[in-house]
């Protein structure tokens, strides 16, 4: 395959960046979007440029690196994939595909493709963890978890926090990724006693951190490539609203 | 932004129940318009029950133009750098659409109070025939006001379709079952809520109301 990339350069945080087109030829349908990326890359080193930055770590869907724009979808035209699980049979010969990085004020762009995520880890630090005695391991038995919670847990638990909620969402809201965490640990014994102090605190640095309000527009569960349901979203407003009526919400 | 769209909800619910009063004649109609204006009397003076009303309902309105204002302002904030190509919409049109449609739905409450309330844009205007102003409003020849109240009517029944749904999600629905019950009660309702307006002046357009 024969294929024109207009790519976002940018060559650091502080300067502008623009749209740079280049030609890339003989593309195997069977290459997954990196490698196609990695193609064009090997040959712009070889001609003394600057190859294009862009995050990637597992190549396989599970750490949530590798995110980026692709023709106006978070993730690429494929539903609940991530982009280095595209494959560019997802695409036909002579196509013309923009490349550009999340775009939120929460996520700042590093270089070219790459964004600085730490966005997030401001709203786990906001509440979303548990609290533990270390030492052995408590018996397993000891707290049991009715199936449907468990599934349910599980389920939001898949979030790989790769952004793609933020970079889709017409608000820049961070809110499905930070409703996937609550809903994880507030389905779960283990997470029931910092319950209502964790989602005021996770929904305060989430605002803090610059990102925009929800309006349950529904775009993010679209493109998130772990399908991450929007009533998690309910979960996380219902534990709010919760929270702010008993009034434990700031010891 | 969800309580103070749920109040214009019970309005605009009231409202409709009202209007469809026409369809039982005219004499009913202008009693019913007589009969908001003596509601709470004796308790309250003549005509105080329907401005305090129309008081609550401006405090609502205001709150929820400023509610949709703030989140507005911090979605732009959210992201100073737009995308070159960005996929229109994925999720749901009505949802992409609440802030011009709201924005559309205000401009049209404004006209439709001088029209109907004041009377300064109506044919006849005359404050004690409701009905007729009613009838003469959406004489055929006037074709373009039903046109205009139609497009009014179905940008609100798209606003209410995720306003209701999202209202619902804000006050803590949560479950899959329940995703797909508020979906359709949403959808359900919206289209309830606009038919019910829009009878209106299709009656009168094809002279079933006179
Ligand atoms: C400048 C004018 C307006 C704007 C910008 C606006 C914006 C919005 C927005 C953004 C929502 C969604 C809230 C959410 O997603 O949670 C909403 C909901 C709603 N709006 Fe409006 N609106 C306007 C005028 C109106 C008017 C004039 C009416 C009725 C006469 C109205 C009735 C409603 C209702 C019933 C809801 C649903 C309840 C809710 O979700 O809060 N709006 N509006
Ligand atoms: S919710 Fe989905 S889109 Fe958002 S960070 Fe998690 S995995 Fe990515
Ligand atoms: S590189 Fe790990 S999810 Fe794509």
């Amino acid at each position: 395959m024969n294929l024109t990339l207009r790519i976002w350069r940018q060559t650091g945080p502080e300067t502008k960046g623009r749209m740079v087109t280049y030609q890339v030829e003989d593309i195997s349908p069977d290459m997954s979007f990196l490698e196609m990326l990695d193609v064009l890359n090997e040959r712009l080193t070889l001609a003394g440029e600057e190859p294009v930055a862009f995050d990637h770590d597992c190549r396989e869907g599970i750490c949530g690196m590798c995110g980026m724009m692709i023709n106006g979808n978070a993730h690429g035209p494929q539903r609940g994939t991530t982009a280095c699980q595209l494959h560019m049979r997802q695409f036909t010969d002579g196509d013309t595909i923009d490349i550009e990085p999340w775009r939120a004020r929460a996520f700042p762009v590093v270089k070219d493709l790459v964004v600085n995520r730490n966005a997030f880890d401001q709203i786990i630090a906001g509440g979303g963890f548990v609290t533990v005695p270390t030492g052995s391991a408590p018996e397993a038995h000891a707290a049991p978890v009715a199936k449907a919670d468990a599934d349910a847990a599980f389920e939001s638990a898949a979030c790989i926090g790769c952004g793609a909620c933020v970079a889709a969402c017409p608000n820049g809201s961070g809110m499905l990724f930070a409703a996937a965490k609550v809903t994880q640990l507030s389905l779960l014994p283990q997470g029931q006693p910092e319950r209502y102090t964790r989602v005021v605190g996770m929904v305060d640095a989430h605002d803090e951190a610059g990102f925009g309000g929800c309006t349950n527009a529904g775009e993010c569960t679209v493109v998130c490539p772990k399908g991450i349901p929007l009533h998690t979203i309910g979960r996380l407003n219902r534990d709010y609203l919760a929270a702010t009526a008993k009034n434990t919400a700031r010891s | 932004m969800a309580v103070t769209g749920l109040v214009l909800v019970l309005f605009l619910v009231a409202h409709m129940l009202g209007n469809l009063k026409i369809f039982t004649g005219a004499e009913d109609f202008n009693h019913y318009a007589h009969w908001l204006r003596d509601l709470g009397t004796p308790l309250l003076p003549y005509g105080w029950y329907l401005w305090l009303q129309r008081g609550a309902l401006l405090v609502a309105l205001a709150a929820h133009i400023w509610a949709a204002t703030m989140l507005a302002l911090r979605a732009r904030s959210a992201r100073p750098v737009r995308y070159a190509h960005r996929k229109k919409v994925q999720g749901s049109y009505a949802a992409r659409t609440m802030r011009w449609g709201g924005v559309i739905i205000a401009l049209f409450v404004i006209y439709h109070i001088l029209d109907l309330t004041t009377g300064h844009l109506n044919p006849i205007g005359d404050p004690t025939r409701p009905q007729a102003n009613v009838v003469a409003d959406f004489a055929p020849e006037r074709w373009y006001v039903t046109l205009f109240y139609t497009l009014a009517v179905v940008a609100l029944g798209f606003h209410l379709r995720h306003g209701a749904y999202s209202a619902l999600r804000s006050l803590g629905q949560q479950t899959p079952q329940g995703e797909r019950r508020a979906r359709g009660l949403a959808l359900v309702f919206a289209v309830a809520l606009s038919v019910g307006y829009l009878v209106v002046p299709f009656a009168v357009l094809l002279g079933l109301v006179r």
